[in-house]
């Protein structure tokens, strides 16, 4: 792998950018793996780098039936954040902020985190209530949170209406939390697990699991089998799909969740600015677009597509919140299937065959918990026992009640 | 935007509509297991093709009905009525 650095950059600008080496390999693909990943989104790519460079397993395929980033990681709104309410899930996200933060570093590419702070509206005296119990929890959590009169609010983001349809109580604010660049972050992972020796092969379906004596034996795959014995499931928005191959029933619910973004204005909105009761939040991209998002499509689906109603909800939103926004024409506007569990929270580790693994229920959330699904996914393969960051993140949680139900908690999970 | 078939009303706007997700979901019997129970209350089939599932009609006449969707294209493949069973419609799946 050939570092990046400034004089690199310098190079390659003087050479009229033509000798630029590739990012990753395009290996062929063999019969027999250690370890198998089905999918080349940020979970597969960040589980293969860990299993690699933590683990020294580096026999490892990652096949993805696209190309790599062609899923939900590169069509996010790109906030993270660790402001959970369950003390489960902030040591989880917590961890994956961290690594956020040493991301660049470690990974050797500049995935450009921009940590702006994610501030959370109160639109009335109780969802202020709400918030103060929340923000609260989260400084238990020993994770930075700030409570947010009005007039603090109005300095932080100066184009917000104030007393209009939705009027401004409050908030609070998590100045860790920001955004990166969604699709740097997918091809920092993938270039540093191809160098390490990871074959990542796009184009390449997974069609069916072999499965004897309860063990995971191998793939079906629109290339051929292969045979593997440890493989671990990383398709997102197709969790239910993939886990039906092997017989297991998920409770996840696949559906989709939209994004848009303006024509670029000069900069004006320096943080994250989100409302969980009118189901909006939005940010200013460093080309100056406005990114906006909100709920997702209320009915189960697999099309990509996102439906007019809630792009209406969501723009109406932002205009009443933002009127100065109004003028602004949408440039573009495009989905994603989330995989979402009835109560918000990831769904990792083993599953009831031996050797096969599952690391989904990303829901909407699943983009600020790379690094440490990742991590975490790597240490539960290479040792065939959940890493205890997501011992509680487990299938079983939902016959046992021990559910961790962040959506009761803390709402929009973005 | 999608429109759906109301089988009281006819075909109207997505919007006027909220989704009740999977039909056809019997309680076992209380003397389950843990892990029957939690499959009644947690999983559901979550198709990619044919889903037969709820619909209220809030904004309309206020009626429960079913329809079969596929999930990929969004094709509504049958409308029927509370209580009826599961039509025999297969879509391509896309
Ligand atoms: C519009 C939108 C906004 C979002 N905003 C945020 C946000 O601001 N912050 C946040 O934290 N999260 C956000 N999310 C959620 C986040 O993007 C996802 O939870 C996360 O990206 C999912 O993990 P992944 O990157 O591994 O998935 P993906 O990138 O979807 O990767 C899964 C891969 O599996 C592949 N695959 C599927 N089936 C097969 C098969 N049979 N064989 C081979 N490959 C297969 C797919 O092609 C895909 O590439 C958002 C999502 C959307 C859609
Ligand atoms: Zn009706």
């Amino acid at each position: 792998m050939k570092r990046y650095s400034a004089l690199s950059l310098l190079a390659g600008a003087l050479t009229g950018h033509r000798r630029w080496s590739q990012a990753w390999r395009t290996p062929e693909l063999r019969k027999s793996y250690d370890v198998v990943l089905v999918g080349a989104g940020g979970h597969g790519l960040a589980t293969a780098y860990y299993l690699a460079k933590k683990h020294g397993i580096r026999n490892i395929a990652i096949l993805e039936k696209g190309h790599l980033g062609g899923g939900s990681v590169g069509r996010n709104t790109q906030v993270t954040r660790s402001n959970y309410f369950w003390p489960e899930s902030a040591a989880f996200f917590d961890h994956s902020l961290k690594l956020y933060e040493s991301m660049s570093v470690d990974l050797n590419f500049n995935v450009m985190l921009s940590q702006r702070g994610i501030l959370t509206l109160a639109h009335s005296h109780h969802d202020l209530e709400a918030l103060r119990r929340w923000a609260n929890a989260i400084q238990v959590n020993e994770i930075d949170s700030e409570l947010l009169t009005p007039g603090d609010v109005k300095r932080i983001a100066p184009l917000i209406r104030m007393d209009g349809r939705y009027p401004v109580h409050g908030g609070f604010i998590q100045r860790r939390g920001g955004i990166s660049r969604h699709d740097a972050v997918a091809w920092a992972y993938a270039r540093a697990a191809s160098a390490l020796g990871v074959d990542i092969i796009q184009q390449c379906e997974v069609t069916g699991l072999t499965i004897a004596g309860n063990r995971i034996r191998g793939v079906e795959t629109s290339r051929g089998p292969i045979t593997t014995s440890k493989l671990a499931l990383c398709v997102a928005g197709h969790t239910s799909v993939l886990a039906a191959m092997a017989g297991i029933r998920v409770p996840v619910n696949s559906m989709t969740l939209q994004a848009m973004v303006s024509e670029p204005i000069k900069p004006c909105l320096d943080t994250i600015v989100l409302s969980p009761i009118v189901h909006m939040y939005v940010s200013q991209s460093d080309r100056g677009e406005i990114v906006l998002g909100g709920g997702a499509d209320v009915y189960t689906s697999y099309s990509q597509r996102g439906g007019v109603p809630v792009l209406q909800e969501t723009v109406s939103a932002l205009t009443e919140l933002f009127p100065a926004f109004s003028r602004l024409r949408l440039m573009r506007q495009w989905a994603g299937i989330v995989d979402i569990t009835p109560d918000t929270t990831p769904l990792m580790g083993k599953t009831p065959v031996e050797g096969l693994y599952i690391s989904g229920g990303w829901g909407t959330g699943g983009y600020k918990a790379i690094p440490a699904g990742g991590d975490t996914m790597a240490h539960t393969i290479a040792n065939d026992s959940p890493h205890p960051l997501i011992a509680s993140f487990g299938l079983d949680r939902f016959a046992s009640g021990a559910l961790i139900d962040e959506g009761a908690a803390s709402g929009v999970a973005h | 935007m999608m429109q759906l078939p109301c089988p009281y009303c006819g075909v109207r706007d997505e919007d006027e509509f909220r989704f009740g997700g999977q039909s056809h979901i019997t309680r076992p019997d209380l003397n389950c297991s843990d892990a029957e129970w939690a499959d009644y209350l947690f999983c559901r089939d979550n198709p990619q093709g044919v889903h037969f599932e709820r619909w209220l009609h809030a904004f309309g006449c206020g009626r429960w009905f079913n329809l079969a969707r596929h999930t990929v294209t969004h094709e509504i493949l049958a409308c029927y009525r509370m209580g009826e069973p599961k039509p025999n419609v297969t879509g391509d799946a896309a």
